[in-house]
């Protein structure tokens, strides 16, 4: 996985499976500081802290159909090549946090990529779950939060071509407007 | 910051309202974007832009998207599957763009089994 906003969708599909209600994406860009933070909790089902030991070992799974489970391993690897660190708590039957800081103008930091993309896929492919993300840069904030939106559209499902096309756009402005740097391949 | 625009909400909303009053409100195709790390790293999210922006394009609002997790074949991702609503769901493998543009035009609108794409026919075991 090349782009951090790939890695953000692999962790959330995960808190989906988790049976999340509602997952928070939150993503900091500090240029002072030279700090990239991304920390996505859920209130899924948890890990006890026998698994959430072996939770980073890619030789571990709790899926059946496969015998590895790369997920966590290669966003912890891409936090430590580029400077940073990763985090993971968990209960059970509280939910789940994972927090990776980069650093922002480090050579090895991955670029953010297409974090629109990767947020339009979550919301399109999980209508019954709900999604807060928050990206702050600079001060400027950007939110986007779904449960805002499911309490004006009322009955009509999240994932309708038209609500799907508004919260697009309400993603793309968003982001523009924060002046995100992380987005940026730092090679080019 | 960017502030969500409640009245533009409203309007779709009413919007929406006259056009699924004309229907049974029943979804026609449910269309599955397996996004597991598997799928993510081998590209299963370029596949989903361009699936949600030719139902955008083609102005259709009886198919559903959905995502699911690794079934176990992370060599043949990414995988999509497509259930015609009374039809066997059909598996598709390697699915890129392209691929999916076409099964989205032939096989989503017009019915038609894009064969040369396809891995399997019917749903998985999930053990």
């Amino acid at each position: 996985m090349l782009e951090l906003a790939l890695h953000i969708l692999d962790i959330a599909e995960n808190s989906v499976r988790a049976g999340a209600k509602t997952i928070f994406i939150d993503i900091a860009e500090n240029r002072g500081k030279d700090r990239l933070l991304i920390e996505i909790r859920d209130d899924g089902a948890g890990m006890d802290p026998t698994t959430l030991k072996k939770a980073m070992d890619p030789f571990y799974t709790s899926k059946k159909v496969r015998r590895v489970g790369l997920g966590l391993p290669m966003l912890a690897e891409a936090a430590e090549r580029a400077g940073g660190s990763f985090t993971i708590e968990s209960r059970e039957g509280a939910g789940t946090r994972v927090a990776v800081s980069f650093g922002l103008g480090h050579i090895d930091r991955q670029p953010l990529g297409d974090l629109t993309g990767a947020l339009m896929a979550l919301i399109a492919g999980n209508a019954g779950v709900d999604f807060v993300c928050r990206h702050e840069c600079e001060g400027k904030v950007f939110l986007l939060d779904t449960r805002e939106i499911r309490n004006e559209i009322g009955e009509i499902p999240i994932n309708h071509p038209e609500v799907m096309k508004f919260i697009r756009q309400h993603i793309v402005e968003g982001l523009s407007g924060i002046g995100t740097e992380a987005k940026k391949l730092l090679s080019s | 910051m960017a502030k969500l625009k409640i009245e533009d909400l409203k309007k779709i909303k009413e919007r929406i309202h006259a056009e699924t009053a004309l229907r049974d409100g029943s979804n026609r195709v449910k269309v599955t974007v397996h996004m597991g790390t598997c799928g993510i790293a081998s590209g299963a999210k370029e596949v989903m832009d361009i699936l949600m922006s030719e139902i955008e394009a083609a102005a259709v609002s009886d198919i559903s998207v959905t995502t699911s997790g690794c079934m176990g074949l992370c060599s043949r991702e990414p995988l999509v599957t497509v259930e015609i609503l009374g039809q066997e769901p059909i598996k598709y493998e390697y699915v890129n763009p392209n691929k999916m543009r076409q099964i989205f035009k032939r096989h989503v609108l017009e019915g038609e089994i894009q064969t040369p794409f396809v891995l399997a026919r019917g749903a998985e075991v999930v053990k």
